[in-house]
């Protein structure tokens, strides 16, 4: 019972690993996000990124460690506890996951739905694809009838319809063209500056992780071999996130061709 | 020394697949209580029920009824043509009727439903498993095995019931037709033998094999597509499996439920 003078990390991992089969896809991540701030992961295909949000929204349990939100230990909530937690975050899934038999806007405002009538969430959602660069007519159609970029921007929107606190965007700006994906770029930097959120985000692209990232993490093998502010990203002394941030075939990294 | 070996392997095949065996089931019967319970307990999501009576009711209309019109004709030939061994012609419309709707009809229709409806479901859920979509549904605070599973279970609980009632009535419309056009039957006379010899309990039976053939349809389908296997060849093998299943499952359960209504 020690009193912190500053708050407890809104996420905090700490030894997690999880292993599927033979695969042991994280082995000893421990990393933080400060409340209203914006972490980016990087590392390599494969290397568990995906997994780790995963583990933290609770979609996969980690075999061992512990996850903390706000200081309290929520690895293994379940049932109501778990229903609590996820009304507070939003997710982007990395292929969207967009609900096929739906229409965009139901898409956009499953949440919202579940608490507004049918006409707000409408309008609600209407905004929110005006936010991803989507123009009304879209709200009707449903989402196979959209391109890959478009229901991308779809997910993102629906992930912030119901503005939550903590957000995790796994390649938002995959498959956009360079205008588009700046336009995402701005879009989460203003959800994390001016709405206060906290925000995960997997890229690999490093314009996007220049634009919003205050603190980056480097995942490879699965521990994560670097955690740092976004401004000492380019003198880490890291040979891992020299060789990522540079793009070179060789390095500790190892490229199989 | 290789015989053993060989021995030694065959056993711990069939031990991995009876504990395989053993764990599917009882993985299956916690889906199972899990999804009837979510069927009583809000919230309700009456869109989709509404969108799966239709699809599950209304649209296999059509197969139902064919299925029933040529089975209740072929039974009228066969009955015909196996009574006049010892001259009893006249049981056709009552053993016609009785057949269909006591046997056939439920067993029948609830195959080609399972056909139908079962891999479609299984189709649809594997898909949405495989694209994240359930995973999505439970980081918007909906439970999927309530969204999804509850309202297929309760539509096809109550339309496989339905269906079978009016595939009753056209599978003996079949026989009818057999016996009036080509067994030169009075249609009067027809009409009153197979109401005459028609009991409740011939009806209700048949009604009641099709609200459990409806349940295993719609829980094979859904328990197969949740817990598919990863890309197009997991969405395929949970297709198959949830066809397979379902109708040995119908034709084991036909055979426990007839010997519960009509075993001595
Ligand atoms: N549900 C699962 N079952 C089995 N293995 C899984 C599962 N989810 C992920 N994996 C495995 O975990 C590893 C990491 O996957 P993950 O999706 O986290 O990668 P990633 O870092 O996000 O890569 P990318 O940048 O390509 O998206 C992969 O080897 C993958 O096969
Ligand atoms: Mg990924």
């Amino acid at each position: 019972m020690t009193e912190s003078p500053t708050p407890p990390p809104r996420i905090a991992l700490q030894n997690v690993a999880k292993r599927f089969g033979a695969n042991a896809v994280l082995r000893d991540v421990t990393l933080e996000v400060g409340r209203g701030r914006s972490l980016v992961i990087i590392g390599g295909s494969g290397t568990g990124k995906s997994v780790t949000l995963k583990c933290v929204i609770g979609l996969i349990e980690p075999d061992s460690g512990t996850i903390r939100l706000d200081g309290e230990d929520i690895t293994h909530a379940r049932g109501r506890r778990r229903d609590a937690l996820l009304n507070r975050f939003g997710m982007l899934f990395q292929g969207a996951a967009l609900f096929d038999s739906l229409p965009v806007w139901r898409n956009v405002a499953f949440r919202v739905l579940q608490t507004r009538p049918a006409k707000d969430a409408r309008e609600i959602a209407i905004e929110k694809l005006r936010r991803v660069g989507l123009t009304p007519d879209v709200a009707d159609r449903f989402p196979a009838e959209l391109s890959g970029g478009m229901q991308k921007r779809v997910g993102l929107a629906r992930a912030i319809a119901a503005e939550p606190e903590i957000i995790f965007f796994d390649e938002p700006t995959t498959g956009l063209d360079p205008i588009m994906a700046d336009v995402i770029n701005d879009l989460i930097r203003e959800i994390v500056s001016e709405m206060g959120a906290t925000a995960m985000t997997i890229t690999h692209d490093m314009t996007s992780v220049r634009r919003i990232a205050d603190d980056v993490a480097m995942l490879h093998d699965g521990v994560v071999q670097w955690l740092g502010p976004i401004a000492d990203l380019d003198n880490s002394a890291n040979p891992y996130v020299d060789q990522f941030i540079h793009g070179r075939a060789d390095g500790p990294i190892a490229a199989v061709r | 020394m290789m015989v053993l070996g060989t021995l030694q392997r065959l056993v711990a095949a069939v031990g991995a697949a009876t504990l395989g065996l053993c764990a599917g089931a009882g993985r299956l019967a916690i889906f199972a209580a899990g999804s009837v319970s979510h069927v009583f307990r809000p919230p309700f999501y009456f869109g989709e029920f509404g969108r799966q009576l239709l699809r599950i009711g209304y649209f296999s209309l059509p197969v139902v009824g064919l299925t029933a019109l040529f089975t209740g004709a072929a039974l009228a030939l066969q009955i015909y043509a196996g009574g006049a061994r010892f001259n009893a012609e006249t049981v056709v419309p009552s053993i016609v009727a009785i057949g269909i709707t006591r046997e056939l009809g439920p067993v029948l229709g609830g195959l080609m439903v399972a056909g139908r409806v079962s891999a479609s479901v299984a189709a649809e859920i594997a898909t949405m498993r495989v694209t994240e979509q359930i995973d999505a549904l439970t980081t918007l605070s909906t439970n999927p095995q309530k969204y999804l599973v509850a309202p297929r279970l309760l539509a096809a609980t109550l339309a496989l019931p339905a269906l079978v009632a009016v595939g009753d009535a056209i599978g003996i419309l079949g026989g009818f037709l057999v016996g009036v056009g080509r067994l030169n039957f009075n249609e009067g006379a027809y009409m009153k033998n197979t109401l005459d010899f028609l009991e409740v309990g011939d009806v209700t039976s048949g009604l009641v094999k099709a609200a459990v053939f409806g349940f295993i349809i719609a829980l094979m389908g859904c328990y197969h597509g949740y817990f598919s296997g990863r890309g197009a060849q997991g969405v395929g093998r949970a297709t198959t499996n949830a066809v397979v299943s379902a109708s040995i499952m119908i034709l084991a359960a036909n055979y426990m439920l007839t010997d519960i209504f009509f075993g001595n």
